[in-house]
């Protein structure tokens, strides 16, 4: 850094693009959106600015709210599986053998490289009336039906399979993000997990420790920052999902993202979208804001 | 803990990892409330054979017993013993006194009976003073009675230390061996510990086994180690020593004679049969330098001053004979003066008294 600092040219050279980049493509058209959040229609597509507040009053319209409530309780319990889901597996690769790891890692981050819609008409294959779920347990069901058949006992299992409902609801939705996103957390966890030094664990074990007891004490405890690090990168992103909702939920499915994509698009409403856009960001700011709070909180306890 | 009973016994423990064997049949006995060492060259298996007693590994064949039972099958946090790692392994996101309670709070001791118990452990290695701090704020030697506190205070049968000096310099290195021997005597039970350093060994254990390439060489006190050693190796191993190769003529009566190349007949004390190829072993300390031809008994050697390294208290001065090569001659600095009388190709003489030899048939 230091040495930077005296030589401002090649400090400028190295970050000069980057910059360029996100004033271009990032910050200014977030602030055009950010001017329509205060402005009015006038015509078909030309949009004023009069600094009207119209449409944050809008959007804070219980309705919405009620929407923000349900796109944020989504967003939670996906967070949430997908941190029960990873742990595990970022944990399995750290102790796999060294010349397994790159492949199993591999395996992680392979669904990235299919589309995400390719992805997400795979998940309605897998959870569809006749899809691949329902298929597989109708299969088992009419297995144990058979088996009872011998012995009587049919009858407890009903005339015929009914397929499960698992597709077009808050399930199906939940599962997509769970799905779509969970390479965001296993990678971070993966990260942190693998810099855990052994020696902790077996220091846990040898001080009388059972596995369970190491495993909450010891590794969470110390994967606390890829914790975070994963909870935020799964978190966000789902907090505005539309695509996933848009597929594989139903009619009651509507999240936050949906309502904002039909302003823009076909209610052509953008002044209200932008609205709803830049409540969801500063709810996202305000949820980051505590999390920095809370940290310095615990350093500052630490110290 | 019956006074008979070795607190540690290996019984022909082998370890394999794939078909490299890492500990080949090692039989050993641990006596009770002994410091001991397991000494050895690196990769020769030292490790290995402490983690069996803690549980990480397990042997391919053969028994470990602790104090008398079986602990095949126990899991680490079942066994009696408690380790002192080579990192340390101190739970950074615990203060000195969540890391010295950790060991009592897992095992269901009493709330009211962990804080008594983790402010005496603390008092015993002297850290009463860093207890609320964190271990990034700690030095290495209070990191490493943090580990110690950590595991003294769940009162073990068998402490176990996995080369815990080495990170520390070389005067903290020594103030913590002696501290290590006055809490061993303190709190009364076996410590085991791993290190490759030979000076660490001799001047802390009461008893040192000797390995290399995953078996036992030699267990024997520290003088025993150093002034009889059974093979080359342990003579090599243990401080310095010059070799003269030979053959052994006769032997009896307690007597033997050898035939030693470039130096001839010597008679040396000797009590086992005889045997062929021997080596004379000689210590440094024990072979003193003439500038003239000595009128002695002793075996004498001319030669050239060929290099000294001096180390304030002595030097080693290496002479290079003519009739059995390059010998070590350790001289005490015992004046001040700067006229050091063998300097570098200075011509001297290198006598020794056969019977401070030792015969060395493996
Ligand atoms: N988990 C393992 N897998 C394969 N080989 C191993 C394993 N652990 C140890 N070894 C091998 O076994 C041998 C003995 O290892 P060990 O750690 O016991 O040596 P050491 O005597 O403690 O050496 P050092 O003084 O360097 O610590 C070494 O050659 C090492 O490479
Ligand atoms: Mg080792």
């Amino acid at each position: 850094m230091e040495n930077w600092r005296r030589q401002p040219w090649v400090f400028a050279t190295f970050i000069g693009p980057g910059t360029l980049w996100l004033l271009l493509f990032f910050l200014l058209p977030l602030g055009w959106i950010w001017l329509f959040a205060v402005g009015e229609r006038e015509g078909p597509v030309d949009i004023v600015v009069t600094w009207t507040l119209e449409n944050y009053r809008e959007a804070l319209q219980p309705v919405y709210l009620q929407l923000f409530l349900k796109t944020f309780l989504i967003a939670l319990v996906s967070t949430a599986i997908c941190l029960v889901v990873a742990f595990p597996v970022a944990l399995a690769i750290c102790f796999a053998p060294e010349r397994y790891k790159n492949v199993l890692l591999l395996l992680v981050i392979l669904p990235f490289w299919t589309n995400m819609l390719i992805r997400t008409y795979a998940m309605i294959a897998m959870l569809r009336q006749n899809g691949f779920v329902n298929d597989g347990i109708g299969l088992l069901w009419t297995g144990l039906k058979y088996l009872l058949t011998p012995i009587g006992m049919d009858g407890l299992m009903g005339e015929r399979f009914a397929p499960l409902p698992l597709l077009y609801n808050n399930t199906a939705v939940v599962l997509g993000i769970v799905y779509v996103y969970l390479p965001f957390m296993v990678l971070p966890l993966y990260a942190n997990l693998e810099k855990l030094d052994r020696s902790l664990i077996e220091a846990s074990l040898d001080l009388g420790a059972s596995q369970v007891r190491t495993f909450f004490e010891i590794i969470v405890r110390l994967a606390r920052p890829g914790i975070v690090s994963g909870i935020i990168l799964v978190f966000i992103p789902a907090l505005g999902t539309f695509l996933i909702s848009d597929l594989l939920g139903g009619p009651d499915s509507q999240l936050i993202g949906n309502v904002v994509e039909r302003q823009f698009r076909a209610a052509n409403n953008l002044p209200l979208g932008a609205a709803l856009s830049f409540l969801l960001l500063y709810l996202t700011f305000l949820a980051l804001a505590l999390r920095a709070w809370f940290a310095a909180r615990a350093e500052k306890a630490d110290a | 803990m019956s006074n008979g009973v070795p607190i540690v016994r290996f019984e022909n423990i082998e370890k394999s990892f794939g078909s490299f064997k890492a500990v080949d049949g090692v039989t050993l006995d641990v006596p009770n409330n002994s410091f001991f060492a397991l000494l050895g060259p690196s990769g020769c298996g030292k490790t290995t054979l402490l983690r069996m007693l803690a549980g990480f590994e397990h042997p391919t064949s053969g028994r470990v017993l602790i104090d008398g039972e079986d602990m095949a099958g126990i899991p680490p946090n079942k066994r009696p013993v408690n380790m002192v790692f080579q990192s340390y392994a101190v739970f950074p996101h615990m203060t000195v006194r969540e890391n010295v309670g950790y060991g009592l709070r897992v095992s269901g001791v009493p709330r009211g009976e962990i804080g008594p118990r983790v402010e005496d452990a603390l008092r015993m290695v002297r850290l009463e003073a860093f207890a609320d701090r964190k271990p990034d704020k700690l030095s290495g030697g209070q990191r490493q009675r943090v580990a110690l506190a950590r595991a003294l205070v769940k009162k073990p049968k068998l402490l176990l230390l996995d080369e815990p000096l080495s990170a520390l310099d070389k005067k903290l290195r020594e103030d913590m061996q002696l501290e290590l021997v006055r809490l061993q005597q303190e709190v009364g039970i076996s410590f085991v510990i791993v290190t490759h350093d030979q000076d660490e060994a001799l001047s802390m254990a009461d008893l040192i086994a000797v390995m290399n390439r995953g078996k036992v060489l030699q267990v024997a006190p520290p003088w025993d180690l150093y002034e009889e050693p059974n093979c080359r190796f342990v003579a090599d191993f243990i401080g310095e020593m010059n070799l003269f190769e030979g053959r052994m003529l006769s032997a009896d009566g307690g007597q033997a004679r050898l035939d030693l190349k470039g130096i001839g007949l010597v008679d040396v004390p000797w009590d086992y049969p005889a045997t062929s190829d021997v080596a004379l072993a000689v210590r440094p300390e024990k072979m003193r330098l003439y500038r003239e031809e000595p009128e002695l008994g002793w075996v004498r050697l001319p030669g050239k001053v060929a290099q000294v390294a001096y180390f304030g208290d002595n030097s080693q001065v290496f002479v290079e004979t003519s009739q059995a090569g390059r010998v070590v001659v350790l001289r005490h600095n015992q004046s001040r003066s700067r006229d050091e009388p063998y300097r570098t190709g200075t011509d001297c003489w290198v006598a020794f008294e056969p019977t401070d030899g030792i015969v060395l048939s493996d």
